[in-house]
């Protein structure tokens, strides 16, 4: 009989490449040993709330509201709830037709694109038309749904920085386009080197590859650098000699932790630099509620804004849009709450602040804890947490190491990770996973863990490292403390 | 420029299974629309109430920290808060806004497993279970997983709701079209499937899968236990994964027929997880329900190896995971207010409500369209659409054609003139190519049914007069 078509044998080739480290071996290990009752520290995701960190308190109060309407007559409702949040869940249920159980425009709803274009006016200084932004269930559907409009086959090239958040990679692999790695600079702090940019770029040419895209990520994800505006403006004008369309993952600029390179988006400075390359290059850019300090990831809030696409395109993007309908309507609505927060005098404001600043200030001494304490370590060498939420220190492993790894059959550092994970809970995610030079070692863990939890975390780890090291190495590490 | 190509996104540079894509039911002709519509299954837009106990149950667990105030006893049905209280239990850290197991929190795949098991009355598994935003991306992770290339082809009836036909192109397969019989009510005819297949595999085409949709969309009919078991049958024996989009399976109007989700005809008939692989999808926007705007739906998976799941549980996880309002949601809908629970009678009242007076609606436009000259309309045994077809008269379509407009798309754009009402053109859908036809909600308000049936006969007589042979 020949294979039944759900066989593993007859199953779409691409979804077989796909790889997806971040919810992979290790994170599915740390899963059965949690099962078993260890205690396990997931460090895996950015997750923030996941770690202990609470939502603010008052975009629930006012989904909470828009989800029963019904508690707005109720003459008690204000024993409950503040009556800004009351105000405002009336404002957005007024957006709706029907209130969250109705399908929206599948572009989202166009106030809350209204609120997102405000927000991108006060942001950049730059106007922002609501017609060209459209909100999607978390941003990592709207990488999807671009990166599927421009892949036509495996001869098109999208480059992709290398370390990268594997979404790129495994989209890539699913769509059967091909990925141009650029390889970030882990010496110069992760910066952009264009001679290997532009070396990328020819090799792909030389092999028959039309490079289309050029995504970066910033802040970066997992190496966390947050690009200077010199950086930018020569990324945007690489993309108008190489004819490629920008997609800037943004969606983490509100974590940033120094204040030498404070976020600037990709587009304001398109528009800075004023035509005829402001008025070509294309760019599509996105966020999320997932991440910032609203860490709201469960909501699968985000959204995608198109600059310079021809109307055509934008319409052939709403079309597979509307195939999913809609995006979900809670989600949507924090999307609105987070471009559009508590203003100075609403009776909200102040506790709003007094919460957000704690997550940020909470997160920027995570990242010095975490960069510092790693740096302390025998034979690991950090570089600093600029800004998102991860720490990506690289490990470097003595050769009897490598060879154990081998002999396990697992790469070098997913050997070393699954360690890590035996000894001490801690669940990573192998540098493999994100990709990095031949021969060279990371892992990434996030920032999140409790800032009181944070001591007794680095210890454990270096605990299990400096032992580690004194196992496999012959006493001749170096570390940069 | 930099160079003289073209920028690179651009009409002719984009996927071309993009271009590709259709998806009539937000076409075309959607961009007049203001007033009535009758296009999109969109309950809660057309003013139908939502459910008290699930909304109470979301504002709970969209903001916990009220549950501990005795304030909230004043607000909140006691069950309510208790359901919240469990629920929040089976979320690790009470976190509802942390990304949750790709597949969706364990705790509510178990409510789910238990509540298909209390429905077909036989086991469920929540490791079967794939919560997703709404039953369309769980729809399209199938496709992906079994479109390798055009070669790759997917029985699907003819008429049908245009997410399958729209998301073959997408990833790339070819659409194998089976036709409902009209005449005997829709009835999907297993011999005109066998037809489609060998037809199919003559030209080349591996014939990977046949869609079902039961309840039928746009088509409303229910299929009988008999036809279901000469499906299921069929799919055993032609090596077939069988597709059910089961999302209606809470609206049927008629007595004289049930649902019966599909994997329990398959296990009543013997049939296990060596026998047959079977996806089946359920979602929170229809039934009484109608919870669209919060995507929230599963698949439920069964007959395929580990390594199978595994590949499925990997494209799930590059999105991390579901809505988590929308996973809860889905436990909701699956596991319901119980006789004896505080909210027991109010929920019963409510759904009894929406449920008689969609089959009142059903029955007063299916009576209606069947008293127009010229148009005879299947009974609407289930879902939320009449799908009448247009015995339209040689002149009409002759107009039609003169201005480059298929003729029941010409109807339909007529119609939106005159009265301001908006269907989707039968053609969005697929039909016997020669018959013409349009689908209609029956989710106008009901005092506004009157309404539209006269102003819907008014046009239609005057159409009628203006193009009679």
């Amino acid at each position: 009989m020949s294979p039944k078509p759900l066989d593993y044998e007859s199953l779409n080739e691409n979804v077989k490449k796909v790889a997806y480290a971040v919810r992979g071996e290790l994170y599915l290990r740390a899963s059965e040993l949690q099962k078993e009752g260890k205690k396990i520290i997931f460090t895996n995701v950015g997750n923030p709330h996941a770690l202990g960190q609470k939502p603010l308190t008052f975009p629930r109060q006012v989904v909470a509201l828009c989800q029963a309407p019904f508690l707005l007559d109720d003459p008690n409702v204000g024993l409950l709830f503040p009556a800004d949040a009351i105000a405002r869940a009336k404002h957005y249920l007024s957006m709706t037709s029907g209130g969250l159980g109705a399908y929206s425009d599948s572009r989202g709803l166009p106030g809350i694109r209204k609120e997102v274009a405000a927000f991108i006016e006060r942001r950049d200084g730059y106007p922002s038309d609501p017609e060209l932004i459209f909100l999607t269930d978390g941003a990592s559907k709207g990488v999807m749904q671009i990166l599927n409009t421009i892949i036509r086959n495996e001869k098109d090239g999208i480059l992709v920085p290398v370390p990268q958040y594997p979404l790129y990679s495994a989209t890539i692999s699913l769509y059967g386009g091909s990925l141009v790695p650029y390889y970030l600079e882990e010496e110069a702090n992760w910066g952009l080197d264009f001679h290997n940019i532009r070396q990328s770029v020819a090799a792909a040419r030389s092999k028959g590859i039309t490079v289309r895209a050029m995504v970066i990520i910033n802040p970066g994800n997992p190496t966390g650098q947050c690009l200077s505006e010199a950086n930018i403006r020569e990324l945007l004008k690489f993309c108008f000699q190489e004819n490629l369309v920008l997609l800037a993952d943004e969606v983490y600029q509100q974590n940033i932790y120094q204040d030498e390179r404070p976020f600037i988006s990709a587009r304001k400075i398109l528009f800075d630099m004023g035509p005829p390359i402001s008025k070509e290059v294309q760019i599509v850019s996105f966020h999320t509620v997932s991440k910032g300090y609203w860490g709201e990831c469960g909501q699968r809030g985000g959204y995608f804004e198109m600059t310079n696409l021809p109307p055509q395109t934008v319409d052939e993007i709403y079309k597979v849009a509307s195939v999913s309908l809609s995006p979900n309507v809670p989600g949507q609505i924090f999307l609105g709450l987070m471009v559009n927060p508590p203003k100075p005098g609403d009776i909200s404001y102040l506790k709003f602040v007094v919460e957000s600043k704690a997550v940020l200030e909470s997160l920027r001494r995570r990242a010095h804890i975490m960069t510092d304490g790693f740096n302390s370590c025998r034979n690991v060498v950090c570089n600093f947490t600029e800004g998102a939420m991860y720490s990506f220190p690289q490990i470097c492993l003595p050769p009897k190491a490598i060879e154990d790894a081998k002999k396990a059959g697992k790469a070098p550092d997913v050997f070393y990770c699954l360690k890590l994970l035996e000894a001490t809970g801690i669940s990573t995610v192998p540098g493999s996973g994100f990709g990095q030079k031949e021969g060279v070692f990371h892992l990434r863990t996030t920032i999140l863990p409790a800032e009181e939890e944070m001591p007794a975390i680095m210890a454990s780890f270096k605990k299990f490292n400096d032992e580690f090291m004194e196992q496999y190495e012959d006493y001749r590490g170096y570390s940069r403390m | 420029m930099g160079s003289t190509q073209s920028p690179p996104v651009t009409l002719h540079s984009i996927n071309p299974k993009v271009l590709k894509c259709e998806y009539a039911v937000r076409g075309e002709i959607v961009s007049h629309a203001q007033i009535l519509y009758c296009n999109i299954g969109n309950p809660q837009s057309l003013a139908q109430q939502p459910i008290t106990f699930f909304r109470e149950v979301l504002a709970l667990c969209d903001h916990p920290s009220i549950l501990d105030k005795s304030e909230t006893h004043a607000l909140f049905s006691a069950d309510a808060i208790a359901r919240a209280w469990q629920i929040l239990d089976s979320i690790p850290g009470r976190a509802t806004g942390a990304y949750s197991h790709s597949q969706g929190i364990k705790g509510l795949r178990d409510a789910i497993a238990a509540g298909i098991a209390a429905r077909d009355g036989f086991a469920a598994s929540a490791d079967d279970i794939f919560l997703t935003d709404g039953a369309s991306p769980a729809v399209h992770m199938m496709m992906q997983l079994l479109i390798r290339s055009e070669k790759d082809g997917f029985l699907c009836p003819i008429p049908q709701y245009p997410l399958y036909s729209a998301s073959i192109a997408l990833h790339g397969g070819s659409l194998v079209p089976y036709y409902l019989d009209e005449a005997t009510g829709w009835g999907l005819e297993i011999s005109e499937v066998k037809k489609q297949l060998e037809d199919a595999r003559s030209k080349g085409i591996a014939v990977r899968a046949i869609v079902v949709i039961n309840p039928g969309n746009p088509t409303g009919q229910v299929l009988a236990e008999e036809n279901q078991r000469e499906i299921v049958e069929f799919c055993k024996k032609e090596g077939l994964v069988l597709l059910a989009d089961e999302v209606y399976q809470e609206n049927i109007y008629v007595e004289n027929k049930k649902f019966n989700s599909f994997k329990k005809i398959a296990r009543s008939m013997g049939y296990g997880e060596k026998d047959i692989s079977l996806a089946s999808f359920q979602s929170v926007s229809k039934g009484y329900h109608g919870e669209c705007g919060k995507r929230g739906g599963y698949m439920e998976v069964t007959g395929f190896g580990a390594d199978v799941r595994e590949q499925i549980y990997k494209v799930a996880s590059v999105n991390l995971c579901s809505n988590i309002s929308g996973q809860i949601l889905a436990s909701l809908v699956m596991n319901t207010p119980k006789v004896g629970d505080e909210s027991y009678e109010s929920f019963i009242a409510e759904k009894n409500g929406i449920m008689s007076s969609l089959a009142r609606r059903a029955k007063a436009l299916e009576d209606a369209f069947n008293s127009l000259e010229g148009v005879t309309c299947n009974k609407a045994e289930g879902a939320m659409y009449l799908f009448p077809r247009l015995h339209l008269p040689q002149k009409a379509i002759e107009a039609a054609k003169a201005v480059n407009a298929v003729p029941d798309a010409f109807y339909a754009h007529r119609l939106l003139d005159a009265t301001g009402i908006v269907v989707v053109p039968g053609s969005g859908f697929g039909q016997v190519p020669g018959t013409w036809h349009f689908r209609c909600t029956i989710l106008p308000q009901e005092d506004k049914i009157p309404a539209i049936i006269s102003r819907l006969r008014a046009f239609h007589e005057s159409f009628m007069e203006e193009f009679h042979d």
